[in-house]
Parts: C-alpha cells; structure tokens; sequence
C-alpha cells in the first residue's frame, strides 16, 4: 500500500488563532479516509489547506506530501497544476459552487481542456459521457443546461463530475451531501462510492454525521477544536469509541438519524 | 440576525470601531472642520469677507493672508470660511429632507398591500430618473436659487434614490422570523414599524445619508458654480465662478476653495465608508449588485457610494 | 421578445409619469410666467393679453395636455420670449453635446473598467489600495473643478489645447473643434471614471469572494485565470447596470462641464433658458433629457435580460 497522501503537523492560523492546530495523517492510495467533526472543529480548512485554498490572510505551516511532493509555501501557479488533475474537491454547497452564467457540460469539460490539453469538441463530447457516468439525466441536454436549471442533487453530480474529469488520485469531499435532501444524499452517497471504488480514487471524506460516512470509509478521524481527538478504523469508532467527545457525537447522530445504520 | 435592535454595548463598539480605522478618522476630522469654520464664521472671521479693498488685491499666500486674496482685495479664507457655513447648512438639510422623504416613501411602498406598493415602486424608479442636479436646476427655475429651494430640490431627488434602497431594507427585515412573530403576537402596524424596523435599518439609512451629505456638498457647489444662487450667499461654487474669470492671470486663488470642496465631500464619503464597515464588517470593501433601473425588486443594498451620486455625481 | 414589449410599455408610461412630474413642478410652483415675460414695466392688460396668448389662462389639465398633444407631434415647445423652438435649436447644440457625452463615456469605460478591475483583483496590494486611494480622491473633487484645473495647465500655463469656447463655424472646421473637444471631455471622463472605477473594484471583489471562482480554482486555475474566464463574465452584470445609471449623472456632468469651457452646446442653452425663466423650454429640454435616461435604462435592462442566462424565461 503505497502512501498518496502524507499530512505532517498541519497548522492554519488566521488572525492569530490556530484554525488547524498539528493535524497529522496519511492516506494511502485507493485508500478512504473520513474526517469527521462539528462546524469550527478545523475539518474544512484541513482540507482547503491541502489544496491550497485556504482564504486570504491565513497562514499555513506544516507539511503536506502528495506523491512524494511537497505542496505547503508552493505558488499558485504550481498548485493549480495539481488541482484537478490529481487532486481534486467537491464542495457542499450546490446553489453556489458552479457558475451560473456558464453552461454546465463546458464546466465539466474545463478540467479536461486545461490539464489534458483536450480539444473543445471532444472535450464537450467527454463531458457528456461524465454527465451520463454519474446518473444525469438525458446527458446531451443536462450538458448544454445552466446550473439554475437543475436540482440541487443534479448540480451536485455535477461537481463530481467535474471532480473526476481527470481520473484524480485523490477526492476530497467536504460534506457533499449536507445541503441535500435526505432522498437525495443516499443517491449521491451511493454514487460516490461507486465511483471511488471502481476508478481506485483514494477519497477524503469531511462531514459532521459519522453515521453517514460509515458506508463509504474505511478509517475515520475525530476532530474538535483544530485537533485530532481519535481515530481509527471506523467500525472500531463507531462501535467503541474511546474519547468522550466521539461518544459525544455518536450519541447525537443516533438521536437525529432517523434508521440509518449507526 | 435574531436579535430585533442593538443593546447599548454593540453600538458603542461600532462607534469604536469607527474611530479605529483611517478612513473613519480622517472623515471624522474633515466634517469635524467644516463644522468648525462654519461655527466660528458667525462669531468671528480674519477680515469681513465682504470687505472691499483695491490696495490688496491679488495678495499671495501669507501668514496675513493664509489664502491670499482676490481682485477685489477681499480675503479668500475669511470667505471659505463663511461659505462652510452655507455649504453646511445645504448639506444638513438635505439630509433631513431626504432621511424624511426617504423613509416615508420607502417603508410605505414596503409595507402597503401589493398593488398599491409596487406602483408606489414603480413611481420611484421614474422619479430616479431625472437626475437629481437636473431636477435642482427646474426647482431653481422656478423658486429662485436660495439655500432653502436648493435644498429642498436635493433633498428629494437624493430622498428617491433613498428611498429605494429603504424599500430594499424594510422587505428584508419583514421576512425576518421573528418579524412574523411579532405580527404573529398581534403588535399593531405602528408599533412594528418603531420598534422593530426602523432600528434594524437605521445603519443602513445613517450610511446612505452621510453620502447624500457628499453629494449635497458638490450639488450646491455646482449650482453656485452656474450661477443659479443669489450673490448675496455666500458660497464656495460662487468664489470659483467669479475666480474663473480671471483664470488666465491669476489660477493660484482657485485651489483654495475648490480645495474645501474636495475636503467636505471626501469626509463626508469616507465617514460613510467608515460607518459601513463598522456597521457590518462583511460588507468591507464591497459593495451590492445596482438593479436594474426599472426593476422594482432590489435584491440586495446598493453601494451608497454609487446610489445617491446617479443624480449628480458628475458635479 | 414578449419581456421586450412588457418593458416597452412600461417605458411609454415612464415617459408620460416623467412629463407630468415634470409640468406639474413647473406650472404649480408659484411664480407668473405672464409677468416674468411681459416684464416689470407691463401694463396689467398686457400682462393678461400675454396669459391668454399662452394658455396659461386655462385649466391645469387642458395645459398639460396641450402640451402633450404638442410633444406627440414632435413639437417640443417654444420659447415665449424669443419664439425659438427646442427641437430648432437642438440641432446645433446636440452636434457639441453628444459628440462629448459619447466620447467621455467611452474613454470613462475604456480607462476605469480594466482599472477598476485591477484595483479589485489586488485588493490587498500596494496598487490594488493606491487605485482605491485615488478614485476615492476622485469621486470628491467637482467636475467643473477639475475642468479649472485642466484650463489652468494645458490650457494656459502650456497652451495645447484651447481654454474655452466652440469655433464659430462648429465641425466646419474639424480640427479645431476636436481641439476645443478635448478638454471638457477628458475632464468629464474623469470624473465619470472616478465613479465607474470604484463600481467596478467593488463589483469585482463581490465576484472574487463567491464560491464558484474557488471552484474553479480547485479544477486546477489559477487566480487570475479564475477571475477572467468565471468572474468577469459575472462581474460584467452589475457592471452594465451601473453603466445604465452613469447617464444620469452624465447629463447633470455635462451642463456643468459647458459652462466651464464655454461650449454652446443643450447645457448651456438649458442653463441660460432656467436663468432667464423661459420655462416653455426648459419643460420641453428637461423632458427630453428624462426621456434619454429612461431609454437608456430600458436598453440596459434588455442588455442584462440577454447576457444573463438566469432572466431569460422558460431558457
């Protein structure tokens, strides 16, 4: 099992206060990792520090290998080249992470043009075949749509889509399914694992419902206050949880999910 | 936002935080010398402006004459000086008639039943489109050129553009939950209207005014500039008007009160900004999209540094 | 195509809510216009001969539509004290005006929109705060000012460009009325440009701060690639409604602007005409001018309605 991901002594500071206080873990390739944790715990700015998108005035110390490559202090420049090719994020907001005055299929198809070089009519050819790949309805015609045209769970699929365009070594998924509809997130959790599984991408999975990640992860990390509180594998977190704070969370889950495995 | 109006604690920290930034400082300071020179203009003045003294004319910058004085011998910091106090006294009661016309105008198109509101709406995008100096100059045609006409012109041209972003306000507040509550509960209409919506929009409304102050400021200015006041008023626009004639030979007396000018329009537009960002941090550097000029529904505030100058800014 | 006519329409009603707002100021404010043009020294009976000649003996309502039904045929007014008529008169003056109105919007745009965007996009930047800095500066100091100061230093200290005036023989003469042009439109185009600067600084760190630009950034773009291939086309929106609004102030810019270089152009005769209380044609002018507004408002939004794809209906 070789190591994709290797995450050493992370720390975000913004105005003086440690958002991500010495975060360290490893993601192996094809490997699923689940970071779970409350709103303020530091699980979204981990994984904005890895990519390099943490908001302007933050600062970033530490260190974070992807394939052997340092990625911490890069220039932009040099990081975007990473991003979507081998690493790769979905976000959890549908009503605001596309752009809504460009058409979907070309948004798609952008990772594709830029990092493969793909002319623009195979391009947009090869973004049908991903709108049809993660369930979108009538491809042809959901690809030269807007994303105000589509639902929340359609335009989600369609940040995967575009996540995966370029056959990522590693998807980061920061609460995907929040935003959505309880019929829709299983969908949408079912599609992910699905095509995780089948293309080997290694995934990094944030959300705050440990339940929720328990079908689709293998390890799973606690975080509270910037810091790692537990982790392990996640039938072992979920059945036995040893810090206070995991129970905590756990008990919370099963009071809300209504059936879900817990 | 839950809470329905401010405790005394957050409005003092906004006022602090005021202080606290360049913008907010340095507009405080230069409203805070207009209002000096107006005051001290009616008790005292270095000469009497009015003064006529062909001996002294065109006198370069001296510690007698720190502005110099112009052909007709008279000093022109003794006439910047009173002319604050007009330029003052315009700005302020714009302010008031525009806070007034404003206010009303937009929380009834907000607040009136649908038919009714929209057309109220609808009435005041028209009215926005006369711009506001224009507007002044057909007030002016008709009652006279006097402090009292140019601001009763301004204040309801800049009311309008008020207005608007008033309605804007109000419809937001009105969907706020606990607005509905409140409605819910049984308060009558009025008392809504005082203690839940008028406090929640007053930031908003304290910005917008100190702008249209800005603009008030270049109106009159502008207006004296052509001519269309009385010459016995004394005015910054009229000494640049009666400077310019003698540009040719003597352009150095034209910095002085165009200087003031600048001096009370920018302290006026950065103590808006300040207050902005004080009020709402978020909102710092940004502004809000402008809708459309026919469009009744405003999605968002707009820019107060934009709003009220589409009627004069290019004074 | 239906929203096209729906806004049509609402645009005639505009126009004929602007005319009426427009002939009630004049006519319901106090002031005999019989007595202003039969002098102080007329006799009572010629002041009433007057008053029949013009109507203005009449019911309110049968003025107005008089009016009107005048417009309606093309016929804009006439003056009651030299007979010219508006549209007459509009040639010649038009032929100054517009040339500068267009040519300062242009510059205005070519100048302040890539700068703006600059200023925005490197917000936090010695430049991106120095180009905030200066059009806030900029937005402060009054047009006819700037025009002064313009005057002072090409036009007399350095003697380029000519100080005032309009040749005679107007665009007969094309070289010198491009020379006597380019002043007044610089000035114009820098004060609209101080405005359109911060709008479009403002609209740009609105755009940057929305999740879509990161995104695209996390699809492997860089910042700036981000900011021109996702941002601008959404920044452009707001940006061509402010655009909209500019005419406004625009118009109000351009009177003063020929005042201070002596232009003979539809400024200059309004001013005159509001000087010499000759309100047959300042009606007709200031409805003119208000119907320019309210159809370049209508372009702009018909303009959003086709770049943004969220307005169009059943797309």
């Amino acid at each position: 099992m070789t190591t994709l991901l290797e995450v050493e002594d992370l720390t975000v500071t913004i105005g003086g206060r440690p958002v991500v206080d010495g975060v360290s873990f490893v993601v192996v390739e094809g490997g699923r990792l689940g970071v779970i944790g409350e709103s303020g715990s530091g699980k979204t700015m981990t994984a904005l520090a890895i990519v390099g998108l943490t908001p302007d005035g933050a600062e970033v110390t530490g260190r974070v290998r992807l394939d052997g490559e340092d990625l911490v202090g890069r220039a932009d420049r040099s990081y975007a080249a990473l991003r979507g090719e081998r690493v790769a994020m979905v976000f959890q907001d549908p009503r605001t992470a596309l752009n809504p005055v460009m058409r979907v299929g070309r948004q798609i198809s952008e990772p594709l043009r830029l990092h493969r070089g793909t002319g623009r009519r195979e391009a947009a050819r090869l973004a049908v075949e991903l709108c049809e790949r993660v369930g979108l309805p009538d491809p042809e015609r959901t690809a030269r749509a807007y994303p105000h045209q589509l639902s929340g769970g359609q335009r989600q699929r369609v940040g995967i889509a575009m996540a995966l365009a370029c056959r990522p070594a590693l998807l980061i998924a920061d609460e995907p399914t929040t935003a959505l509809d309880v019929t829709v997130q299983a969908e949408v959790m079912a599609l992910l694992r699905e095509l995780v599984v089948s293309d080997g991408t290694a995934l990094l999975f944030i959300s705050h419902d440990i339940a929720l990640v328990s079908g689709v992860v293998d390890d799973v990390l606690v975080m509270r206050d910037g810091r790692i509180v537990e982790r392990g594998p996640v039938a072992t977190i979920t059945g036995a949880p040893e810090h206070p704070y995991t129970r905590q969370l756990l008990d919370a889950a099963r009071r809300t999910s209504y059936g879900r495995r817990s | 936002m839950s809470e329905p109006s401010e405790s005394p604690s957050e409005r003092s920290s906004w006022f602090g935080e005021l202080w606290r930034s360049w913008p907010g400082r340095i507009g405080a300071a230069l409203v805070g010398i207009l209002v000096l020179a107006a005051v001290v203009s009616l008790v005292w003045t270095p000469y009497d402006p009015k003064q006529v003294e062909p001996r002294q004319k065109w006198l370069p910058v001296s510690w007698g004459h720190p502005f110099g004085t112009d052909g007709a011998g008279k000093d022109l910091l003794s006439q910047v000086l009173v002319g604050a106090r007009t330029t003052l006294l315009v700005a302020v009661l714009t302010v008031v008639l525009a806070a007034v016309v404003g206010l009303t105008l937009g929380v009834l198109s907000a607040i009136t039943p649908r038919l009714v509101g929209e057309s109220l709406a609808y009435v005041i995008d028209v009215l926005i489109a006369l711009p506001t100096l224009i507007l002044a100059l057909v007030f002016v045609a008709a009652l006279g050129g006097s402090v009292w006409t140019v601001s009763l012109a301004l204040g309801i041209g800049s009311g309008v553009v008020l207005a608007r972003v008033v309605r804007a306000e109000v419809s937001r507040v009105l969907t706020q939950d606990y607005m509905i509550t409140a409605t819910a509960s049984g308060s009558s209409t009025w008392r809504s209207i005082w203690r839940h919506i008028l406090p929640n929009i007053a930031s908003t409304v304290i910005v917008q005014l100190s702008l249209i102050a800005a603009l008030a400021v270049l109106a009159e200015a502008a207006l004296s500039f052509l001519g269309l006041t009385p010459v016995s008023t004394p005015s910054w626009g009229r000494m640049l008007e009666s400077l310019q004639q003698t540009i040719t030979v003597h352009p150095g007396a034209l910095v002085f009160p165009g200087l003031a000018v600048v001096g009370a329009t920018l302290g006026f537009n950065l103590l808006g900004d300040a207050l902005r960002d004080a009020v709402d941090p978020r909102l710092r550097g940004r502004s809000a999209t402008v809708s459309p000029v026919f469009s009744s529904v405003v999605d968002r505030v707009e820019d107060p540094a934009i709003a009220p100058v589409s009627g004069g800014g290019g004074t | 195509m239906r929203y096209v006519l729906r806004r049509l329409g609402l645009l005639l009603v505009a126009v004929v809510v602007a005319s009426v707002v427009i002939f009630a100021l004049l006519r319901l404010l106090p002031g005999d216009l019989a007595r202003v043009i039969g002098g102080t020294q007329a006799s009572p009976e010629r002041i009433d001969a007057i008053r029949q000649e013009l109507g203005l003996d009449r019911p309110l309502v049968r003025q107005y539509l008089d009016w009107a039904g005048g417009l309606l045929q093309g016929d804009f007014g006439r003056s009651a004290l030299n007979g010219e008529t508006v549209t007459g008169q509009l040639g010649t003056k038009l032929a100054i005006t517009a040339p500068l109105v267009l040519a300062s919007t242009i510059l205005s745009v070519l100048v302040a929109v890539p700068l703006g965007i600059v200023a925005g996009a490197r917000h936090r930047r010695a430049d991106g705060i120095a180009l905030s800095a200066v059009s806030q500066l900029g937005i402060a100091v009054p047009t006819f000012w700037a025009g002064l100061l313009l005057i002072i230093v090409f036009g007399v200290h350095w003697s380029v460009f000519p100080a005032q005036g309009f040749p005679r023989d107007g665009w007969d003469e094309p070289a010198r009325a491009i020379e006597s042009l380019v002043l007044p439109t610089i000035t114009l185009a820098l004060s609209q440009g101080a405005v359109l600067l911060r709008f479009v600084r403002s609209a740009t760190l609105d755009v940057l701060h929305q999740d879509y630009i990161r995104t695209a950034r996390a699809k492997g773009l860089t910042r700036s690639q981000a900011l021109y291939r996702h941002g601008l086309r959404n920044a452009s929106l707001p940006i061509i409604s402010i655009l909209g609004v500019q005419i406004a102030s625009l118009i109000a810019g351009v009177v003063v602007i020929e005042r201070v270089f002596n232009l003979p152009g539809v400024g200059q005769m309004l001013v005159r005409d509001i000087g010499a209380r000759d309100l047959e044609k300042v009606q007709g002018t200031v409805l003119l001018l208000a119907v320019i507004v309210l159809v370049v408002g209508f372009l702009v939004d018909v303009a959003h309605r086709l770049v943004d794809p969220r307005l169009r209906v059943g797309g």
